[in-house]
């Protein structure tokens, strides 16, 4: 399941979605969730607000296809990827991950490929707040060192 | 007609989000349409600078050799920071 939404999500009714009967009548054996939320501090500043913008056409298709690409590189439950759009403040949960499998391997090591896939493949853009000054955050190299490190394993 | 439109710190330098432009022969690839756009103003030219810019053909990260055609729809954006 894929969502891109403006408001906040309930963790525990998640959870409760990716270990339903429905999902698995067998039930799964691991589950792994990754929530990010909004820091208070970034280089050094502080943050007061973030926003969010995205490619809403594109979004969808990239969050889709890196899905697709877990579920043929492990043996998972379809994922749970949800990411929020909009103002956000510090503390704010902005995206959540969850991963069920009959074991912690794959569990682990899908929800780490989709949040590394997910920073650097899909079309999001934050632009934080400090003192009462707008400026767009900048993309880290380690995010993108993370994320090949999944190419090599290939 | 090819949609061309314009994300975070590249749609604020341009100051608009999108606009249609009239399919031309001249514009084989993804560089040609950026080099042309570019060609547009001071603003437009750092908007696009090459470096640390990032487009995608019909919804889809793609190299600046891809051939375009009529209809097209072409996005530019810088690095993604989501998550």
């Amino acid at each position: 399941m894929i969502k891109v939404q403006t408001q906040d999500f309930d963790i525990g009714a998640l959870y409760q979605q990716i270990t339903s009967k429905d999902n698995n009548p067998l039930g799964y054996g691991a589950v792994v969730t990754f929530v990010g939320k909004v820091r208070d501090f970034n280089q050094q500043q502080s943050v007061s607000a973030l926003s969010l913008e995205h490619y809403p056409a594109m979004t969808e298709k990239v969050l889709n296809e890196i899905s697709e690409q877990a579920q043929t590189r492990w043996p998972i439950a379809t994922p749970i990827i949800i990411h929020r759009v909009g103002d956000l403040q510090p503390g704010d949960q902005i995206v959540y991950i969850g991963v069920a499998s009959a074991h912690r391997k794959a569990a682990f090591e899908a929800c780490e490929f989709l949040i590394d896939y997910l920073k650097t493949k899909a079309p999001f853009w934050k632009k934080e707040k400090s003192g009462e000054q707008f400026h767009w955050v900048d993309a880290r190299e380690s995010d993108q060192q993370a994320a090949s490190k999944w190419i090599s394993n290939d | 007609m090819l949609s061309i439109v314009f994300f975070a710190q590249t749609r604020e330098i341009i100051g608009q989000g999108d606009f249609s432009l009239p399919f031309q022969p001249q514009f084989s690839d993804l560089e040609a349409i950026r080099s042309h756009l570019a060609s547009t103003n001071d603003k437009w030219d750092l908007a696009l600078t090459r470096e640390k810019l990032i487009v995608a053909v019909n919804q889809e990260m793609s190299p600046w050799d891809t051939i375009i055609k009529d209809g097209d729809e072409i996005a530019f954006f810088p690095p993604v920071t989501g998550g």
